[in-house]
């Protein structure tokens, strides 16, 4: 059923990789949302720094209520009230600070060179528009094209994703597609207008492994073909291992650590990290007692001071209980958020 | 793993079809076929391991486990006797010996009952503990599961996700049952907390000699918790054995393509990746021969897998598979 991909007609592939040394298409620098809630604010974001240069494949894991999602929409400034982007954040896309356009503007770049997909195929598509209907709106918001044509590329978008029988599917409604043909047309309109960056957010996790197996693999040959950079938003370490090059960890708010994919892998600098990598079940793993992290991701109303990992950290003593430690170098091209960096291990970071 | 001698649990060519309406104003019926000719056998203090897909019948066999679905044909035998015979009374007694955990605490937990309360109510109508004595019991299962004894006077909306999951198996617990069917319980919880709920589990499979058939779409996580698995397709298992076994050589193609999807904590191992075509068949439709032959990747394919359907064999010491190539 799924064809090997071909590119929608008449356009150039594949798209040139910059150097990485060119500046980075997404950079985002002490972005901070609130949300006020009753029980306070909360800090949902908090300071994150983060960049992707053209056409890689980043990562953004961590547990729920990390912030990962709410950071993701903050790039596309889709916060919507009680939530506020604070002033002094920066989104920089592509060179213009999203933060400071006109609402027109924003929407020009939203779902043209920068897309998102969500995690809920059966909510993010109108139930009573054809789903053909849905990715021709889209390259007509974006582009100066006849009906005719969208319509034909929005044809040739659902052949892209793997979608057998387009030019009947194309005239089909949200309800009538098993959950993996709704995802299939969710990347079909986030790519009609070939977008330079797509944010994923837990693009798979409401599908079986075997499709999300299915699904990743044609995001991955449609991401070789366009050249766009993927930022991938998920809880699932697997995934991670498996497609990024880099990756960000994210803990209460903040990005705890940075570094190399096999390297993160290979040795977890943050002692989060490193409870993680260990609490998670493999399925080539013999059969043994897991290492949980003790205690609970705390509320982002009440981040705990000092580290705000530090509750349930093994190894935190006095000053993680005092003050936030700041990403600190931990290899080559690697940082974590960690007061065992500063002091060395030995040094007076004994508990 | 030689199968037991008298298993506490024995379920032997069972089937569960629902008819249902569909079509204008429910003018047609269609019969799904959510569970077809299953076996499988659970001893005491013995885990096993059920996965499979979304719509593959795996919930539907754990309700008709406990009987809480009328199965269409077969047997349910538990430590010897068959549920689907029992009068209502029996089973009602019976039922205290199997409980259920869900993978949404919610499920067995009432929003406006304090969690004291909804663990007090198994004690009271099994008759196990009144009064005074009742509390302390309860106080007890709180500590079991890892809650605090205060936790009896909280609400369950005012619980996190691992603190309900636990207070829902502390729920379970009290009647003293030998056989608990988990049914996806750690599936809604963060990677964290999950590790800490299924080394409870462990704990306390050890701890009171209890039985498990645990359910899950997560092969990693069946694999930390059972010695003995089946995969589930379409309503049938189609293999079934030792983890180690059926892990490092799965021998029906579904379980090959459904291991190669799994994602690997590990960027340095790259295994090739079998990915299968399309959506699961319907169970209201199900291929007739083989019912994953539409599929099936296997190069050997040919009119068998189209036209009969393969039975469980045994294709290693302990393992069976349900494929002409196998």
């Amino acid at each position: 059923m799924s064809e090997p991909l071909t590119p929608p007609a008449a356009v150039p592939v594949p798209a040139p990789v910059p150097a990485p040394s060119s500046a980075p298409l997404l950079e985002l620098a002490d972005l901070r949302v609130t949300f006020a809630t009753e029980e306070g604010v909360a800090r949902a974001v908090d300071g994150v720094a983060l960049t992707v240069q053209a056409g890689e494949t980043v990562g953004l894991v961590g547990e729920s209520g990390c912030g990962k999602s709410v950071t993701a929409l903050a790039v596309l400034r889709l916060i919507e009230h009680p939530g506020l982007i604070a002033h002094g954040s920066r989104v920089r896309f592509e060179g213009r600070d999203l933060l400071a356009l006109a609402e027109r503007d924003i929407r020009a770049v939203r779902g043209n060179h920068l897309a998102l997909i969500v995690q809920e195929p059966a909510s993010a598509l109108n139930p009573v528009l054809t789903v053909g209907s849905q990715i021709a709106e889209v390259i007509r918001a974006h582009q100066q094209v006849t009906r005719g044509a969208a319509r034909s590329r929005a044809v040739e978008m659902l052949k892209a994703v793997g979608i057998p029988d387009a030019e009947q599917r194309y005239g089909q409604y949200a309800h009538q597609l098993s959950g993996g043909m709704r995802q299939r047309v969710l990347i079909a309109i986030a790519l009609a207008c070939r977008p330079h960056l797509l944010i994923a957010d837990e693009p798979t996790t409401a599908l079986d492994v075997t499709i999300q197996a299915e699904i990743l693999e044609l995001l991955d040959g449609l991401q070789r073909q366009m050249g766009m950079a993927v930022l991938l938003i998920t809880h699932n370490l697997g995934l991670v291992a498996e497609r990024t090059r880099r990756v960000y960890v994210m803990y209460a708010g903040q990005i705890v650590e940075s570094a190399p994919t096999e390297a993160l892998f290979a040795a977890p600098a943050h002692p989060y990290t490193q409870g993680l990598m260990a609490a998670v079940p493999r399925p080539d793993a013999p059969r043994e007692r897991l290492a949980a992290i003790p205690g609970q991701v705390p509320p982002a109303t009440a981040w705990p001071a000092g580290c705000r990992f530090h509750p349930r950290c093994p190894f935190a003593w006095e000053k993680c209980r005092a003050e936030l430690p700041p990403l600190l170098p931990a290899g080559e091209g690697r940082e974590a958020r960690c007061w065992l960096l500063a002091d060395g291990p030995h040094g007076d970071a004994t508990p | 793993m030689t199968p037991p001698v008298t298993p506490l649990l024995d379920v032997t060519d069972l089937t569960v079809h629902f008819t249902r309406r569909t079509g204008f104003f429910g003018s047609r019926r269609e019969t799904v076929q959510a569970v077809s000719g299953v076996s499988l056998a659970i001893g005491r203090r013995e885990t096993l391991g059920l996965v499979g897909e979304s719509g593959c019948g795996k919930t539907t066999l754990a309700r008709a486990v406990l009987r809480l679905v009328e199965k269409t044909s077969g047997t349910v035998r538990f430590d010897g006797q068959d549920l689907f015979a029992l009068a209502p009374e029996e089973l009602r007694r019976m039922r205290r010996r199997l409980q259920i955990v869900f993978q949404d605490p919610y499920a067995s937990l009432n929003p406006r009952m304090t969690i004291g309360r909804a663990i007090r109510e198994g004690l009271t109508i099994h008759k196990l503990a009144e009064g005074a004595a009742a509390d302390r019991r309860v106080r007890e299962l709180l500590e079991e599961v890892g809650l605090s004894a205060d936790a009896a006077d909280v609400y369950p909306h005012e619980f996190s996700g691992g603190q309900r999951q636990r207070a829902g198996i502390a729920r379970a617990l009290a009647v003293e049952p030998e056989l608990l069917v988990c049914d996806e319980p750690v599936s809604a919880l963060d990677v964290s907390v999950q590790a800490q709920v299924l080394n409870l589990l462990m704990d306390l499979q050890a701890r009171r000699g209890l039985s498990y058939l645990f359910i899950s779409h997560d092969l990693a996580v069946v694999r930390h918790v059972a010695p003995r698995v089946a995969v589930m397709y379409l309503g049938r298992i189609v293999e079934e054995g030792p983890a180690e076994e059926l892990y490092a050589r799965p021998r029906h193609p579904y379980t090959q393509a459904l291991l190669s999807a799994v994602p690997v904590p590990d960027p340095l191992t790259k295994r090739p990746r079998i990915v299968l075509p399309g959506d699961p068949p319907s169970p209201v439709n199900p291929p007739q021969g083989c019912p994953f032959h539409p599929r099936c990747q296997h190069p050997a394919k040919d009119q068998t897998c189209v036209s009969v359907r393969p039975e469980l064999v045994e294709s290693a010491p302990g393992l069976r598979a349900a494929c002409h190539k196998g």
